[in-house]
């Protein structure tokens, strides 16, 4: 639930930015980023919200945990919190979650 | 030694930065103990089979790092009244099977309770607007990373039918109860990389200064967890307590004050129980005053004494999930665990989250066999 997950942004509306998840395209808001962030830079998605833009010199190394766990089988403890946090930042509506 | 620096999943590094534990370990000479505060944290752990490579004089334990697991009995207690008065609640996944006095969510859910599981508050608003005749209480569990973001939506106007259940934790406090614990042989704490992305590390400093405890910010890459320890085992064998941040790419110093200030615009800390470790003064996240229209608490009249008419299941007393988070003992020192207490059916909520270490350690064990692993 701490863990966040990082997504490339690919298009800005207002405070509402829509960022690719390994090629899942979700809705995360920008309301608390630290910094302001553009299209093409990754930012680390938190329960639906932007927490974090990732410096572009960290960006490679922030992805490769997140790209071997995506690996994984879906039941796995950590990538299904990884998964859970992909669909917190979807359209907004409620859907069954990881109970 | 910094994050940075480190070229990700090299066998040869992983075995160096373990060689350099071993040889700091034998030059202090002596068991030495570490406190880990967060569920990512353990996960990669045991996942990875971190603790083969850990020297054997130095103990690495997970503390009170599970939001879910330390949400008190009588919070839950308070979702499952609310349920039972009609209101729907919506919360994280996690939250369903953690026992309250007598009845989880999921058990108030099988009685009719309307229970709903979303992944996001702004999901839990969106369901408030498409029922506007319903009172939708979200049910808020989490540390700060996760409070900023409940924050975030209470300030967004949500609609009037829409208010909040604050179970929200803040990490810092706790740190000062584990610490003061008699019991407790801790001599470094490391710190969860995304909350400090949060608070930044500066706020551990007043910590530091008071305990005389070193405390080293570490991210969730296996050789990350590796640096951070290097780094947390040379302050204890120097005896040079401070802060040290060895995941510059996600912390800083100030850390994200845009989301600072909408957290303690939001919430203010108040002293109040973590289920089965202390009273933690400050250690909890409370809606202010002026934001008491979205405060479920005071919106509703919740008297969750009628629940304590009845016993609590027998086996809930032996369940040592308090002293587990309080880094006193481990999984395997529990009676029940992987035998009466299993994910399926849980007695303890160290046994429900994804983050709690009964469960990390159900799903991937916990101390390997050494000789099981290659050299």
């Amino acid at each position: 639930m701490c863990l966040g997950v990082p997504g490339k942004i690919v298009d800005i509306d207002g405070d509402i930015a829509t960022v690719d998840f390994w090629g899942v395209r979700r809705q995360v808001r920008l309301d608390i980023i630290d910094e302001p962030a553009a299209v093409g830079d990754y930012i680390l998605n938190h329960v639906g919200f932007a927490i974090r833009r990732i410096p572009e010199e960290s960006v490679a190394e922030t992805l490769s945990l997140y790209e071997q766990l995506m690996a994984e089988a879906a039941d796995d403890a950590m990538t299904s919190d990884i998964r859970g946090e992909i669909a917190a930042a979807s359209a907004m509506a409620p859907e069954k979650g990881r109970a | 030694m910094t994050g940075e620096a480190l070229k990700f999943r090299d066998p040869e590094l992983a075995r160096a930065l373990a060689a350099k534990l071993a040889h700091q370990m034998t030059e202090i000479g002596r068991p030495v103990s570490v406190m880990h505060v967060c569920g990512s944290h353990e996960q990669a752990i045991a996942k990875f089979g971190l603790r083969s490579l850990f020297p054997k004089a130095l103990t690495v334990i997970m503390g009170p790092g599970c939001p879910v697991c330390v949400t008190d009995v009588p919070e839950v207690d308070e979702g499952v009244v609310l349920a039972e008065q009609g209101v729907h609640i919506a919360t994280y996944g996690d939250m369903l099977k953690v026992p309250g006095t007598v009845r989880s969510l999921a058990d108030a859910q099988a009685l009719g309770g309307k229970i709903h599981v979303v992944y996001s508050p702004a999901q839990a608003v969106e369901l408030a607007r498409s029922m506007p005749e319903q009172e939708v209480v979200f049910f808020a569990t989490g540390f700060e990373t996760t409070a900023v973001v409940t924050a975030a939506v209470i300030v967004d106007n949500p609609p009037k039918n829409f208010s909040v259940l604050s179970a929200h934790k803040y990490i810092p406090p706790v740190m000062e109860i584990v610490a003061e614990m008699p019991e407790s042989r801790v001599e470094g704490f490391l710190a969860a990389g995304h909350a400090a992305t949060i608070t930044g590390w500066a706020v551990f400093e007043p910590f530091v200064e008071r305990h005389k405890i070193p405390v080293v910010v570490a991210g969730f890459e296996p050789l990350d967890i590796l640096a951070g320890l290097v780094e947390l085992v040379e302050l204890v064998k120097e005896g040079t307590p401070r802060v040290v941040n060895t995941f510059p790419r996600c912390v800083t110093r100030e850390g994200n004050r845009a989301a600072q200030a909408e957290l303690w615009r939001v919430f203010r800390p108040l002293g109040g129980r973590w289920r089965g470790i202390a009273h933690v003064p400050n250690g909890n996240l409370r809606l202010r005053d002026e934001y008491a229209h979205v405060d479920a608490r005071r919106r509703f009249k919740i008297d969750i004494t009628k629940l304590w008419d009845y016993a609590p299941p027998h086996l809930a007393n032996q369940c040592i999930c308090g002293d587990i988070m309080a880094g006193i003992r481990n999984p395997y020192d529990c009676k029940l665990f992987n035998k009466e207490c299993l994910p399926e059916n849980p007695v303890g909520a160290c046994m429900v989250s994804n983050e709690g270490t009964c469960k990390i350690w159900h799903l991937y064990g916990g101390v390997p066999d050494l000789s099981e692993v290659p050299a």
